[in-house]
């Protein structure tokens, strides 16, 4: 399948370690290209596989290093599973996942076998959504938060010790409480000791899951300040999966929308918030309720419902809910291409529509 | 479509009797551990026909004041105190109302008003349905309930309340069960069930709180529609902000069981009176706002409700505490403009003080 590939600049030179200006002209540190992962679908007594579940269905993007790249969709559209074949917690069907390594070499994640994965492990960890079912509750934070330590070789209690309490302070909990066990935490503190744990091994890459979406406000306000401390402090670069487009805005500096499996837009997070060239991503706008009684109703309401990644419509998925479907929309699946520098989309229409997006302040 | 709704003048709001007046309620559950004062002494009225919204963070007692008017608190929970007045009759004067918190919770004249006058739609629509009945079986018992209606006209009824709520093929959905129909479908289906005996009162707990944005999208725009068809009154309970802002008349703000501030939606959101409206504002990221700036938080965490503290409740996280009044005394709802309550020292109110006028030191 030939398709137009985004830029890879992985051989450029190393500059801007850390800094979350620094990544304009950062060096690439996650390249994925064409990713897809079908589940099958398995009925009858033979289990005999009668269709396949496009989960993820031709994804391609790169994440620079130190920057922050959101995906967002609804529900099924695929960005957890996206984000889950990065980490390879699930095996990728097809497509490539290049990840620079510290060492500074390009590693094909998705081909690479357990042995080989284990290094690359410690550079990529994962922030989970849930923090209550998320941390085992009859361990202490000591112990969760020093596993991954002692699973890739940090034998010395004392060390470990030492680390944990540097990582309790680093994500603003005291350290005098690493001998507790969950339970006595609050959410946001819980996710606190996620963000810990995930940062135990210098990872590189951190991939955030829905990280504030089961938290009261004010408590997310402090994670989502947290999360951008850490990174300008030690460079990290997030994968941020998100469905909540007012967390997203806060903090990506470019955003990818996702629909039914695939990527349908992928620009500089002011870009796809003022200008979007898909409609899709409009419709998305407009439906977020914005907390402003003045700016009331104004709204485009899509009708029908998220089509099924089983059974895809024919041509561009989106064309049954789109106002602005056209005919060749109902036959030809739309290619994803780089509509103007830096700004990809999937729609035959997208050099003509004059789609809006949220006015910025 | 998006129907723009006019706000409500505030002559409206207070000329006419209250659909429900919540006065000094206090819910409390009796766990073997302690009390936990989930509701503390909270007072609103709920306007007819208007829609009412209800916005806190968890645990600041939104649900259980919406399951205390419908009388399905669960033991070990009881109201302890406190009146829910009643009054049917838009003409009807106050006295007349009905306290629900004085009627009996399974008692013949609480259960016709449960899901008649007054129903509920759930947070969960997957678990408010019972898997092993058709949808259409469950509108028809409710419908039953309340109306004198025979098996078939039920049936149709069910199957009108269905296609009234937008759901494609209703004749067909009517017989299908829970699991068959999607999230948006479901939470339709659950609207459906609620509307079944035209209620005066529509409970939306957070309503939309599992469905995707544009999902969300199509139930409020639903959701208005029927109140302007109906002239219904909704008590929507949310922690969204957003929804709040784009749906309700009428804004309580709740914290830690107390009502802390009240007043019409734009002077809550352009006007907000109380620090922890104020923060509570702050803190939330808007898609128009300046990213990857430091959000303003509220310092520490909702308290643990064994440890709730002594005085105002907001006190140890408020930025404009004094020492010596907030933790000492209980701040009562004081009037903060022309339309405005909020609970708080800032504005007077301070016992062994000659104060009550307002001491604007917020704007």
């Amino acid at each position: 399948m030939s398709m137009p590939l985004p830029m890879a600049d992985s051989e450029l030179p190393v500059n801007g370690e850390g800094g979350t200006h620094g990544h304009r002209t950062g060096e690439t540190l996650l390249d994925v290209r064409n990713l897809r992962k079908f589940f099958p679908i398995k009925r009858g007594f033979l289990r005999k596989t009668i269709g396949h579940v496009r989960a993820v269905d031709d994804v391609s993007f790169t994440i620079k290093k130190s920057e922050t790249l959101a995906l967002v969709g609804e529900s099924g559209c695929g960005k957890t599973t996206t984000s889950r074949c990065v980490l390879r917690a699930i095996d990728p069907t097809d497509g490539q996942i290049l990840f620079k390594s510290t060492t500074g070499a390009v590693l094909d994640v998705a081909k690479l076998n357990r042995g080989q994965l284990r290094p690359l492990r410690r550079q990529m960890q994962m922030v989970f959504q849930d923090p209550f079912s998320s941390l085992n509750p009859r361990m202490t934070i000591l112990d969760i938060v020093g596993e991954p330590m002692l699973v890739n070789g940090v034998k010395s209690r004392q060390e470990r010790l030492d680390r944990v309490e540097e990582l309790m302070k680093l994500v603003g909990l005291r350290p005098e409480f690493m001998r507790r066990f969950p339970h006595a935490f609050s959410g946001g503190q819980r996710q606190r000791i996620g963000i810990a744990r995930a940062l135990a091994l210098n990872p590189s890459l951190i991939v955030a899951d829905e990280p504030v979406s089961a938290l009261d406000v004010s408590v997310q306000a402090q994670i989502l300040n947290l999360l951008l401390d850490l990174q300008n402090e030690l460079g990290l670069t997030y994968l941020f999966v998100a469905h909540d487009l007012s967390v997203v805005k806060h903090i990506s500096d470019r955003v990818a929308v996702m629909y039914v499996g695939q990527m349908v837009e992928l620009a500089e997070r002011d870009v796809v918030f003022s200008r979007p060239k898909h409609p899709y991503t409009s419709a998305l706008l407009s439906a977020v309720p914005k907390p402003d009684p003045r700016s009331r109703a104004q709204r485009q309401t899509l009708q029908g419902e998220v089509a099924n990644p089983a059974a895809p419509p024919s041509g561009c998925y989106f064309h049954p809910r789109c106002a602005y479907a056209i005919d060749v929309c109902k036959t030809d699946s739309p290619v994803w291409e780089e509509k103007s520098p830096g700004h990809w989309a999937r729609c035959h229409r997208s050099d003509e529509l004059e789609l809006t997006g949220i006015e910025l302040g | 479509m998006a129907t723009p709704v006019a706000t409500p003048r505030t002559a409206d709001l207070r000329s006419e009797v209250p659909l429900i007046s919540v006065r000094n309620l206090k819910t409390y559950f009796f766990p073997d551990e302690g009390i936990i004062k989930a509701v503390d002494g909270a007072s609103f009225d709920i306007p007819r026909g208007r829609t009412i919204g209800i916005v806190g963070e968890s645990g600041c007692g939104k649900s259980v004041t919406a399951r205390s008017i419908l009388r399905i608190v669960e033991r070990p929970g009881r109201i302890v105190e406190g009146e829910l007045l009643f009054q049917p009759d838009p003409h009807g004067t106050p006295e007349a109302a009905v306290d629900l918190a004085k009627l009996e919770a399974d008692g013949k004249r609480m259960r016709g008003i449960r899901g008649g006058a007054i129903s509920l739609v759930f947070q969960e629509p997957m678990t408010s349905f019972s898997p092993v009945h058709t949808v259409g079986n469950q509108i028809v018992e409710q419908i039953r309930l309340h109306m004198r209606l025979n098996k078939k006209e039920a049936r149709d009824r069910a199957v009108f309340l269905l296609r009234q709520v937008g759901i494609p093929r209703a004749e067909a959905r009517v017989d299908e069960y829970a699991y068959q129909l999607s999230g948006g479908l479901r939470q339709r289906a659950m609207i459906a069930m609620a509307l079944a005996a035209d209620p005066m009162l529509l409970i939306a707990d957070e309503p939309t709180t599992a469905l995707d944005v544009t999902t969300q999208a199509q139930i409020l725009d639903l959701l208005r529609e029927l109140q302007q068809e109906k002239d219904m009154g909704i008590m929507l309970i949310t922690h969204d902000l957003g929804v709040i802002a784009e749906m309700a008349d009428v804004v309580v703000v709740m914290y830690l069981g107390r009502v802390v501030e009240e007043g019409l939606v734009d002077d809550i959101f352009y006007n907000p009176k109380h620090p922890y409206t104020q923060a509570l504002l702050r803190s939330i990221p808007s898609v128009q706002a300046e990213p990857k700036v430091k959000l303003p938080t509220i310092s520490g965490g909702i308290p643990h409700p064994y440890n709730r503290p002594t005085g105002c409740p907001f006190y140890p996280r408020c930025p404009d505490f004094m020492p010596g009044t907030c933790d000492r005394h209980e701040p009562e709802l004081l009037q903060v403009g022309e339309s405005q309550e909020a609970a708080c020292f800032l504005y007077g109110g301070v016992p062994g003080t000659s104060g009550g006028a307002p001491v604007g030191v917020h704007g």
